[in-house]
């Protein structure tokens, strides 16, 4: 290669189409030519997609205040259905107020049982070796993945045919709801035990804690940030459960608000009222996973992660 | 000592695996039974038959005669729920992996909010955010009035609309998707796209050579994790639409659990969808074991 033909590399890198580092400005400025340049396209993307995604969700939660019944047209502000209404707000419509207690209910039942026996079967399985833990192993990942409404008909049968003791209502949704959420605790404290392996209980052993000790002072401490994580998941994910409760519950006194908001919405207008008691729901999820993050923040000082990482394990991620 | 260590973690275990046992093995069992088994003629009440050796097929072939017969109407329910849910994953794909990829790759300072905003509507109740959309597209509605300066007459969006429906489902599933999509492109090492770079590949090809193979096993687990619920789905249509014209398996399932003398069917059109289901289900299980093991 000489002198004499100087333009032969460019023409070169042009029939290519590689856009190199040493491209011409002119073409550095086009976006998608420049591999290292911001790209806006994505961002501007991203962020309509956020719009699309969340500002439905503060529409509706401005009009569960709107002074009048309409649901796209504002009348001004007021607490009417929550409480100031007499008959049509969450407070004083018994079938409104009723939804809100059993979904608490449900909520505060499910976690007090599924966290504690998912957390002893998590421990169980990663230390007992054998073809009875590895089988329930892969059965309790399948409940996790299983269509909900397969699930959902499955406990639907069994309590109207096996178990007919137990009536649909608040009982069977209970044990449904654990069943249900208990692979929550046990995937995320196996995950857990997986990243911690054996070492601390070993040096526990060696210092003479017996079983019981290990357990009690060095594993459950070990394990609380697990454990916690797992509880917000299990109630915030009773919260916002539908197909279960749906299908099990029988008679208002047990229906819980996702059901209320479903039954009553489809077939004919709700009102405010129904935007109230979304509101609510979002608000008690909101509490939960606030409490959750900081909670967890606290109990993870000290390691290495971040706020993000929090984040995504509150979230079921990670 | 052995022997009592492993004591300890057999009872810890216990409760949990009785657990399962009897309300996850036995209830799915229970619809096999339903299934195969007989109807109580004078209540129309599905009888369970608990012995395989005396199981029939009555119910079975009455479904098989609804899906595939000749006055089958149950069969363009399936192929309409085949198609909306194809049609409602792929869109999700499509808008979500651009999102997934800019917040994982781009996001810099503001990776942090924008996770916070990706991750919302995880906590915001599944039927409030069809809520919301029922006031949205209600006929005096924010669409149909901004349609309405665009000089368009109003749209009946929830009268049994397929559009609606599946828009329906892509809104209500895409978090899962974008936030196992996130995870995936997140876990790829940058060093492997600046190499692509270096060696002198354009944005677009190092994205096909590069980035779009290393995220394969995080697509096919995200489109995974919203196709499953998606086929059991009865109630985003049943809130958007309604209409008989739009329903999916779901609400044909849903449908019979509630109809005397149509229950055991139900049994069956479930029992039918976990079988297809099965197979993707336990590949999603070895997945995330692979994964948790790793």
């Amino acid at each position: 290669m000489t002198a004499t033909n100087a333009p032969a590399p460019a023409a070169d890198a042009d029939a290519s189409g590689a856009p190199t580092a040493a491209a011409t400005p002119a073409r550095r400025r086009t976006p998608w030519r420049n591999p290292w340049g911001h790209p806006w396209f994505l961002e501007g993307f991203t962020w309509l997609y956020l719009v699309w995604s969340l500002v439905p969700i503060v529409i509706a939660v401005l009009f569960s205040f709107n002074n009048g019944r309409s649901q796209s047209t504002w009348q001004g502000f007021s607490w009417r259905w929550y409480f100031s209404d007499p008959v049509n707000s969450v407070l004083h419509n018994p079938q409104l107020h009723a939804a809100v207690i059993q979904t608490v209910r449900l909520s505060v039942l499910t976690t007090v049982i599924a966290v504690p026996l998912g957390v002893a079967f998590a421990l169980g399985i990663n230390r007992w070796h054998g073809p009875v833990p590895g089988t329930f192993n892969y059965l309790m990942i399948l409940s996790y993945v299983i269509p909900e409404l397969i699930f959902g008909v499955s406990m639907f049968f069994v309590f109207t045919t096996l178990f007919s003791t137990v009536h649909l209502g608040t009982t069977a949704e209970v044990l449904g709801l654990v069943t249900w959420n208990v692979s929550w605790p046990a995937i995320v404290v196996q995950a857990r035990l997986v990243t911690l392996g054996r070492q601390y209980e070993e040096a526990a052993a060696d210092l003479g804690a017996n079983q019981f000790q290990v357990m009690r002072r060095v594993l459950l401490p070990l394990l609380a940030p697990a454990i916690f994580a797992s509880a917000v998941l299990v109630f915030s994910g009773v919260i916002d459960d539908f197909v279960i409760v749906d299908l099990l519950s029988s008679s208002a006194g047990n229906t819980p608000m996702s059901v209320i908001i479903y039954s009553t919405q489809h077939g004919g207008n709700g009102g405010p009222a129904l935007n109230a008691l979304g509101s609510i729901m979002l608000a008690m999820s909101l509490i939960v996973v606030i409490i959750g993050y900081v909670a967890y923040r606290l109990l993870t000082r000290g390691e290495r992660g971040s706020g993000l990482a929090a984040l995504t394990t509150i979230a079921g991620e990670g | 000592m052995r022997n009592r260590k492993n004591a300890f973690w057999v009872a810890l275990a216990a409760p949990g695996i009785i657990w399962l046992a009897v309300l996850f093995v036995v209830p799915v069992y229970a619809v096999l039974s339903i299934a195969l088994g007989k109807l109580n003629q004078l209540y129309e009440a599905p009888v369970a038959v608990w012995n395989p050796l005396s199981w029939s097929s009555s119910n079975v072939i009455n479904v098989w005669r609804d899906l595939f017969g000749s006055a089958s109407f149950a069969g363009p329910v399936v192929v309409r729920t085949i198609v909306y849910v194809a049609v409602a994953s792929l869109l999700s794909l499509v808008i979500g992996y651009p999102v997934a990829y800019f917040v994982a790759r781009f996001a810099g300072r503001r990776k942090g909010l924008l996770l916070v905003l990706l991750i919302a509507p995880f906590w915001i109740s599944y039927m409030m955010r069809m809520l919301a959309w029922i006031d949205l597209l209600s006929t005096g509605g924010y669409v149909n009035k901004a349609l309405g300066w665009l000089g368009i007459s109003p749209v009946n969006w929830l009268g049994g609309s397929s559009v609606t429906v599946v828009l329906g489902l892509v809104y209500g599933y895409i978090p899962y998707l974008i936030l196992v999509l996130y995870a995936g492109l997140d876990r790829i090492d940058p060093a492997l796209i600046e190499a692509g770079r270096d060696l002198g590949l354009g944005r677009a090809r190092t994205f096909i050579h590069v980035t779009l193979p290393l995220s394969r096993q995080a697509i096919l687990t995200g489109l995974l994790i919203t196709v499953l619920p998606m086929l059991g789905d009865y109630f985003t249509n049943q809130m958007l639409s309604g209409a008989a014209s739009t329903s999916m398996i779901g609400n044909l399932i849903q449908g019979q659990l509630g109809t005397p003398g149509l229950e055991a069917q139900g049994a069956v059109l479930s029992l039918l969808l976990l079988l297809v289901l099965l197979v993707p289900m336990v590949y999603y299980v070895i997945a995330t074991n692979r994964e948790a093991t790793r």
